[in-house]
């Protein structure tokens, strides 16, 4: 590609240097604060105004979708250029301006199974942060056999008429639309399932936050009764969803292991052999002074060193041309193990002071470590439990059959 | 850091695996193994030469083929695949190593030619007790007129039951524990003094015992500075660590591939035992630890030839992670294979005999845990 030469890149540098230099305000060059997250949308509050400047500026250049088409508002990079714009962006560790499910998930697949004219309505929005987007896909009866789901759409000629009930959508109380999965025939499994798009503020469409055991209400339970919908709504063609469903998942699962898990730690949270050192003790050299737990913090950082080499690996793979399998379903499970494990080392480091659950008496980053550590324990159930992911792993890489 | 292979290290790469699946396949080693042979075998030790692999780290001005450790470790992995016994670990790997790091002149130009071509095998006494502790040296070297006197024994020397010439691991200054006052000395092996005890191994490869009685060795025999010789044995052990751990990756690749083959062939309850849920998921996650390992030993090995300063930790990391592999792998393929897998006709036994081996050699998974803890600052 002519635009690779190295002069070319090297002058792209330059002026995306320069660009960031002129429009990152400082604040956002700051380590990122929890509450200071842009989801974007309608409801979104800008806790930090010079937040809301960074996501206009940046989705203006489309540069929150650096590889998305400029025809739709994307940013038109190719990969080289977009290699650039995270280097210089990370240079200057400037935060990411917008999270999103509709960058991470149902843009991806618009793009590849939508038609121009849904493209050009919904891509633009997704880019800019103005609409935010959640995912209809489990139901009360359709967990890990998400194929199974039940939610009824019915052809009324002039629109969709929608009932039924979604779990576990994220953040549905706070979003703008949905994409959402939905039965168009009964007969078959797989092959009576529709892909719909539409407004949260339809009415029938009600959504109610379900609470956690870590205390917090991410997820909502959403309920359908007599949701009309527009014809040209429809993604791909009916009773071609799970297609573009499975398609969906793999961008979740590439998603959440490069990073987007719930319960991480978040900021101000140190690493376990800090913990480990600080109430636990040290020995006269200095090192954490319980063996065990010492091996176990290692043998955790080692995972997640070789997680992240992988990870660079199959990225340089694929660069290659290289043959790269279904790495989202190892990595997803690999990713839920670390998350748990360094979740698990945290709250033990801590001893007594990451059993509290609020107020005086327990610091705001043992509390946060606590409530992080519960909300791992979904890392290894949401978007595909591991038993799922495993599945997927034996038999689409490793070839073993299906259980007769 | 690059974990794509070059043409000549993908070349190198293929040559290798061929010739462990055409000259030195697991039946070449039940062979020796049943003749009594130790895993002595100068014939394949000839084409091994032949083919260039005990020179594949020695600089081309020395007669060797300068290629580094990714083309190296590329080696290790396809004899690990049919756990051939070989000297090139000790020899081509911690012998050219130490030569290379600290070696005098003279000394480079006496020994590197002869390595490369064959001629002479090399094998680095270290351990002194049961476990890997490079640091424990008691072996004595006490300064006498013309050179030093060695004293003392070394335990478990891969290789040392058919070496040329040692390099022993000695103590010039201070007192075990401390790295300060270690040095190196080459000592051939019929050098008067010194008794090598074969020895034979569960993983049919040998190794030996060494017994050091006022050896006497002249001033030039010192490898690297004299009370210094910790400076080039810890980045030479990284080396062989992460080489170890590349031929432990690919006995573990090999165990996988025999074990999801038989996944697909057996049957019992008129089905494929590959299609038992409990048999998939245990398949699936062995095969993520052999896909987080061997990027692992991808970035030791890059590395190493990239000179970057964080190999002592990406050593542990991959001979750790390796070490731990290895140990499921030659396990879960006994278990998968049932009955069959415990007898001496298949070849499961012969690859978890060889399994431990490799684990201990040069610091098994709770040493490398130890150390990449240490190196954390932890």
């Amino acid at each position: 590609m002519a635009f690779d030469a190295p002069e070319e890149l090297d002058n792209f540098r330059t002026e995306v240097r320069d660009w960031l230099e002129k429009n990152c305000p400082a604040s956002m060059r700051t380590p990122m604060k929890d509450d200071e997250i842009v989801w974007g949308g309608t409801r979104e509050a800008f806790k930090n105004p010079e937040s809301k400047i960074w996501l206009e500026r940046m989705g203006e250049k489309g540069w929150t979708a650096p590889e998305w088409p400029a025809e739709y508002g994307g940013g038109g990079l190719n990969k080289s250029q977009a290699r650039v714009l995270q280097q210089e962006m990370r240079k200057i560790r400037a935060r990411p301006p917008l999270f999103s499910f509709g960058l991470w998930m149902f843009g991806p697949a618009l793009l590849e199974f939508g038609n121009h004219e849904q493209k050009k309505r919904f891509i633009p929005d997704i880019v800019n942060g103005r609409t935010r987007w959640c995912q209809g896909y489990s139901e009360p009866g359709a967990g890990s056999d998400l194929a199974d789901l039940q939610t009824k759409c019915e052809d009324k000629d002039d629109h969709w008429l929608i009932n039924g009930q979604k779990v576990w959508t994220s953040y549905a109380d706070q979003a703008d639309w949905i994409f959402c999965l939905v039965r168009t025939d009964r007969s078959v499994k797989h092959e009576g399932i529709s892909f719909l798009v539409f407004d949260m503020q339809t009415e029938g469409v009600e959504a109610r936050p379900i609470k956690l055991i870590s205390g917090s209400s991410p997820f909502c339970e959403t309920f359908f009764s007599d949701v009309k919908v527009p014809k040209d709504q429809l993604v791909g063609k009916l009773n071609a969803g799970w297609t573009i469903a499975k398609r969906l998942l793999q961008f979740e699962r590439s998603s959440i292991s490069a990073g987007g898990f719930g319960g991480t730690g978040g900021s101000g949270i140190l690493p376990p052999q800090e913990y480990a050192k600080q109430h636990v003790g040290v020995d006269e050299t200095g090192r954490v002074s319980d063996g065990d737990l010492r091996a176990r913090i290692a043998d955790h950082l080692m995972y997640a060193k070789a997680f992240g080499l992988t990870v660079q690996r199959s990225t340089e793979e694929a660069k290659a041309g290289q043959e790269v399998g279904h790495t989202a379903s190892i990595m997803k499970y690999a990713a839920a193990k670390m998350n748990q494990d360094k979740c698990e080392l945290l709250v033990e480091a801590l001893g007594t002071d990451g059993l509290g659950w609020s107020g005086e008496g327990f610091t705001d980053d043992a509390k946060k470590a606590t409530r992080g550590w519960l909300r791992s324990k979904g890392n290894s159930i949401e978007g595909g439990t591991s038993e799922i992911n495993l599945n997927v792993v034996a038999k689409r890489v490793l070839g073993l059959r299906e259980h007769q | 850091m690059s974990f794509i292979l070059s043409e000549d290290q993908q070349m190198l790469r293929d040559t290798a695996i061929a010739f462990a699946r055409d000259e030195m396949p697991v039946s070449h080693l039940r062979e020796l193994r049943d003749g009594g042979a130790n895993g002595v075998d100068p014939a394949t030790r000839a084409k091994l030469a032949e083919l260039g692999f005990f020179g594949v780290l020695v600089p081309e001005e020395y007669d060797g083929v300068g290629l580094g450790m990714v083309a190296m470790g590329q080696i290790m992995e396809a004899q690990g695949r049919t756990i051939a016994a070989t000297s090139l670990l000790q020899t081509a790997v911690l012998g050219v190593s130490l030569l290379t790091l600290g070696g005098s002149e003279a000394q480079k130009a006496e020994w590197l030619p002869k390595i490369a071509s064959g001629e002479v095998s090399v094998a680095l006494a270290v351990d002194e007790g049961t476990h890997h502790a490079p640091l424990n040296i008691a072996t004595e070297a006490e300064r006498n007129g013309q050179g030093y006197t060695l004293n003392g024994a070394k335990r478990f020397v891969s290789d040392g039951h058919h070496a040329d010439i040692f390099i022993i691991v000695a103590r010039t200054f201070g007192e075990a524990g401390q790295a300060h006052g270690i040095s190196l000395f080459i000592v051939p092996a019929d050098a008067d003094g010194l008794t090598v005890q074969a020895l034979d191994t569960v993983d049919s490869h040998g190794a030996a015992h060494l017994q050091l009685e006022d050896v006497a060795v002249t001033e030039d025999s010192i490898l690297g500075a004299v009370d210094a010789g910790w400076e080039i044995l810890e980045p030479a052990l990284d080396r062989g660590r992460i080489a170890l751990a590349a031929e432990a990756l690919g006995s573990a690749q090999a165990t996988f591939d025999m074990t999801l083959e038989y996944l697909q062939t057996r049957k019992q309850f008129g089905q494929l035992i590959g299609s038992f849920q409990s048999l998939q998921h245990r398949a699936a996650k062995w095969f993520t630890e052999l896909e987080l390992t061997r990027s692992c030993i991808g970035a030791a090995l890059s590395g190493v030839d990239e000179n970057r300063n964080d190999t002592a930790e990406l050593a542990s990391l991959a001979k750790a992670r390796a070490s731990d592999l290895i140990h499921l792998a030659s396990n879960e393929t006994v278990q998968f294979h049932g009955g069959i897998g415990m007898t001496d006709d298949h070849d499961s036994g012969l690859y978890m005999k060889r399994a431990r081996v490799q684990e201990a050699l040069l610091g098994g998974a709770g040493f490398h845990r130890d150390r990449y803890a240490k190196l954390n600052g932890f």
